[in-house]
């Protein structure tokens, strides 16, 4: 009866709580549907037909930060922007994570001028940087990946802080 | 998106004081009869970081207040401290759907201070890179339109074609959307062996794509519906407010300056003009389209034209560098490949203008130069920031589902408009 009908003998699986929850949220981590400047032409080709960021649990971006894990910073990061951003990141639900996309918002790339912010990270924490001007889709799957080993190490007594 | 009305406080908290929409907005949003609604600078479907203060009256805009500069660089700025070459890198990231578009208008700003000769093989290298700039911008357009639309499988379509102009730039350029191709007398390097027989596939592989997204969305009641009658705009008022390109020949004018004010030898390929008739945002759709179509045409004439051999930049060694193959026998090649690289040519203290048909429309160029080796002033006269002025009259009246039509259909780009 009940699961071993369905799984019928195929023994136990014994894991810890932080690898399966961790487990879990590499799974399907939502971003946030958020472009900014050219990173976000990139990002959406990333999510398109030919890359398919699906394959990774992301079919789905949100359009709400409530609703999103994931904060791809992908564009330029203007003085002006800098607030909204701010105030973005403050309205996701923890747990949330940051992919800085590009060198605009890594460290504001070929612009050291009054207009951008030098680097998102002197606003919100940033898990992974990607460099690239833009980056290639594949650079962002990459640092994708990379933030999902991030998560898969990730301990309990950091869950509450995160 | 902050709702809210007058009368309530978030939005007297609206950049400090609800007396600065003063004249703005309608007298009925201060007695709180009608409503004022926040929409972006963060949302779907406003193509970038467009922030829109909408008034209105149930579902209706009374007045609509675009706010740009989300996403102002100072690009321009930056120009004034690099070399004219060290400039064309910081052009494509303005219009970051149209890199050689921006490009090709700076550069034929400084040919033409510098008056520095571009070879007949160049040109024809140049107009390929235009036109396969063009079909990629429209195709970013006709995705994103779509689906603010609802209609999804249209963006997977046109991003899988643009996977293969992407391919192609990276084969020409080494970089899939910053190309920084076209340098100032020519190109940056010659056509790689591999890239005729990838533009002869595309464009076998192409126009039977443009039937299958005109069978999708053309005769589709559904899209008719969210598009025709909506956002017009009349010649007149389009001319006014400075529109240009596609969204100016949706109402009927027939201007493109590949026919108007031809450069990079425009004149010598046969293509037609699409024109609408009704100025509404079903036309301003298939002009596009259209424009995909005769894109192709003319790109199937350069393929044609193009020479197998001969120069792909100018022979002026003051302005272009000399190729590395003379580097080990020439001594003055040397010289001119080590001053082009620390310091760069001078220009007159002269200025130019020069306007060229971008995929959005009008990209203009006013470049001033010091008589040393960095411009004085470089300004960039762009579409999307004239389109997006003109939203406010293609609004009125309308309601809020068909500002994100409205939105699309003008096709702006946020990087060209704040810059």
């Amino acid at each position: 009866m009940g699961i071993t009908s369905k799984l019928g003998n195929l023994g136990i699986v014994t894991t810890t709580l932080e690898e399966a929850v961790n487990w879990g949220r590499t799974g399907a981590m939502w971003p946030l549907l958020f472009g900014l400047a050219c990173c976000a032409i990139e990002m959406m080709s990333t999510q398109a037909s030919h890359y398919d960021m699906s394959r990774f649990g992301m079919e789905l971006n949100r359009a709400s930060p409530r609703q999103s894990d994931l904060l791809i910073v992908a564009g330029r990061v203007t003085r002006k922007m800098a607030p909204v951003i701010r105030q973005l990141y403050d309205q996701m639900a923890a747990p949330k994570w940051v992919i800085s996309m590009g060198d605009c918002a890594s460290c504001s790339g070929v612009y050291n001028n009054y207009a951008l912010v030098q680097g998102v990270d002197e606003i919100i924490p940033v898990d992974v940087y990607v460099a690239g001007c833009p980056p290639r889709p594949e650079q962002l799957i990459h640092g994708i990946l990379t933030l999902h080993e991030k998560v898969r190490g990730e301990r309990i007594a950091h869950w509450a802080t995160n | 998106m902050a709702i809210a009305t007058a009368k309530n406080e978030q939005v007297a908290r609206w950049e400090g004081n609800i007396e600065e929409l003063r004249g703005l907005v309608s007298e009925r949003a201060f007695t709180g009869e009608t409503m004022l609604l926040n929409m972006g600078p963060h949302h779907p479907s406003t193509h970038g970081v467009l922030r829109v203060l909408l008034e209105l009256d149930g579902e209706q805009i009374v007045s609509c207040l675009p706010d740009v500069g989300y996403l102002h660089t100072g690009i321009e700025k930056n120009m004034e401290h690099k070399t004219y070459e060290k400039c064309v890198t910081l052009t494509d990231r303005m219009d970051y759907l149209a890199p050689m578009s921006n490009n090709m208008a700076f550069c034929l700003a400084v040919e033409k201070l510098v008056d520095l000769d571009v070879p007949e093989r160049a040109q024809i290298i140049r107009v390929i890179g235009l036109e396969l700039t063009r079909i990629n911008s429209h195709l970013v357009w006709l995705g994103t339109h779509a689906l603010d639309l609802g209609a999804m499988s249209v963006f997977l379509y046109c991003f899988r074609e643009r996977e293969y102009i992407l391919e192609m730039f990276e084969i020409l350029s080494g970089q899939r959307m910053m190309t920084s191709y076209i340098r100032p007398g020519g190109v940056w390097r010659d056509i790689p062996p591999e890239f005729m027989p990838k533009l002869q596939q595309f464009l076998e592989y192409f126009p039977p794509r443009i039937d299958d997204y005109e069978k999708l969305l053309t005769n589709n009641p559904l899209w008719i519906d969210r598009t025709q009658g909506i956002g017009i705009i009349e010649p007149e008022t389009a001319l006014a407010w400075g529109v240009s390109g596609p969204s100016l020949r949706g109402s009927g004018i027939n201007w493109d300056l590949r026919k108007a004010m031809p450069y990079s030898g425009y004149e010598q390929y046969d293509f037609d003009v699409p024109v609408g008739e009704h100025g509404d945002v079903y036309d301003r759709f298939l002009v596009r389209i259209r424009e995909m179509r005769e894109s192709v045409k003319i790109l199937r004439q350069a393929a044609a034209r193009l020479p197998a051999k001969g120069p792909f930049r100018s022979n002026n060694r003051k302005f272009v560098p000399p190729p590395r193959s003379e580097l080990g026998q020439s001594m003055e090649a040397v010289i001119h490949h080590f001053k082009l690289w620390t310091e760069g040519f001078s220009a007159p203290d002269q200025e130019v203008f020069v306007a060229i048909e971008s995929p959005r429309g009008e990209v203009s160029v006013y470049l001033h130069g010091t008589g040393g080796n960095r411009p004085r002033r470089v300004h960039y006269k762009t579409p999307s920031f004239m389109h997006i002025g003109a939203l406010p009259v293609m609004t009125q009246g309308h309601l809020i589902a068909d500002l994100v039509a409205i939105i699309g259909s003008i096709d702006i780009v946020l990087g060209d408009c704040d810059r």
